[in-house]
């Protein structure tokens, strides 16, 4: 019996960023654009996509990846907006890996403009999948409080876009905007914010301008 | 709570190299976790003594180190640890900040009896 000790230097979850990558360049080819939604459970983020998919759906196409622990309900959700949806159902699991989404891949129709895929309800795990995404939204929302970023800073630091929901509740929480704003900005100054509320329909036009400019980069690029 | 999906991940490569070495035990597993990894190293450790009975790496010795968040300023190149992980330059206020350290999740090496 021999002792051998041996140099690895393999990241543990390398072969999620190698799958990621594949599904990235595969999408980006057929010029889609792919937009991860993270944020803890209930800061709206089927409610923010029921939005979108009214607003989007006279112009563009869009789809929806549904990242769940049980139950079909969101995907339900908005295939009642008539948008194509799929339930990814983890089973236990408290975030979405770039292989399940990987298995949806071949169902994915070619002529997308935009892929959402909303991931499991967790501030914390989803944050160090790469799903193959082209941004990566955080939400937080108004009554979660305005100290989360520092707490929860992959999710910010990993995003591109951070989007504050349920602003209409400013009046009734003491939640100071500006504070969560500056907070993000110091974890990531390349972040861009957004204000929104899914029930007063405000904010979310700015929201699909900048998620717009994005994919006509993406093709420009492609061209 | 993904540290136990991790886990299974490392113990993916652990077999792939035991194998290749032909290795009968594997003794020693160091892994490096960054600050900013998004895991929690106590969380890993439990994962990890749960997962390895009646694996390869049975009576394997866990160690991990801890990475702290570093940065480079691009402005004017002082390299500073970040424990608050504000992406501000100290010396300079510049925000332009490269890291350099603190985000990985690495299986550095390993023990093997071949
Ligand atoms: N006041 C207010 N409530 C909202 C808003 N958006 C969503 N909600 C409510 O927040 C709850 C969770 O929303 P949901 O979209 O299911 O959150 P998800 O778990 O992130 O998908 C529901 O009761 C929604 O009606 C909003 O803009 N304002
Ligand atoms: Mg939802
Ligand atoms: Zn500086």
């Amino acid at each position: 019996m021999e002792k051998k000790e041996i140099l690895v230097l393999e990241e543990l979850l390398g072969s999620n960023k190698k799958i990621a990558a594949e599904i990235r360049k595969k999408l980006e080819e057929k010029g889609i654009l792919t937009i991860n939604l993270l944020s803890s459970p209930g800061s709206g983020k089927t409610t923010l996509l029921e939005r979108i998919a009214e607003k989007l759906k006279p112009d563009y196409r869009m789809a929806v990846i549904e990242g769940d622990i049980e139950t079909e309900r969101d995907a339900e959700r908005i295939r009642a907006k008539g948008i194509p949806a799929w339930q990814i159902i983890t089973g236990g699991a408290c975030h979405l890996e770039a292989k399940m989404v990987g298995k949806i891949f071949p169902e994915i129709p070619a002529d997308l403009d935009f892929l959402f895929i909303e991931n499991v309800g967790n501030l914390v795990c989803p944050a160090s999948y790469d799903l193959g995404e082209r941004i990566r939204c955080t939400l937080l929302s108004i009554p979660e409080g305005d100290d989360k970023p520092k707490k929860y800073p992959k999710a910010f630091t990993t995003s591109d876009c951070l989007i504050i929901t349920k602003t209409d509740l400013l009046p009734a929480l003491p939640f100071n905007l500006e504070h969560a704003q500056k907070e993000a900005l110091e974890l990531n100054p390349k972040l861009s914010i957004f204000t929104t509320s899914a029930l007063k329909d405000a904010g979310i036009d700015e929201l699909i301008e900048y998620f717009i400019a994005t994919l006509l980069k993406l093709r420009q690029k492609n061209a | 709570m993904h540290e136990l999906s991790i886990v299974a991940s490392l113990f993916e490569i652990l077999e792939e190299k035991a194998k290749e070495k032909k290795a009968e035990k594997i003794t020693s597993v160091k892994l490096k976790v960054g600050a900013l990894s998004g895991v929690v190293p106590e969380f890993l450790e439990t994962a990890f003594n749960i997962y390895k009975k009646d694996t390869i790496a049975d009576e394997a010795e866990l160690k991990i180190e801890e990475v702290p968040l570093k940065v480079k300023c691009e402005k004017c190149g002082a390299e500073i640890i970040k424990n608050d992980y504000v992406f501000i330059c100290e010396k300079c206020d510049s925000r332009e900040l490269k890291t350099l350290a603190g985000t990985e999740l690495l299986l550095e090496k390993i023990e093997l009896e071949v």
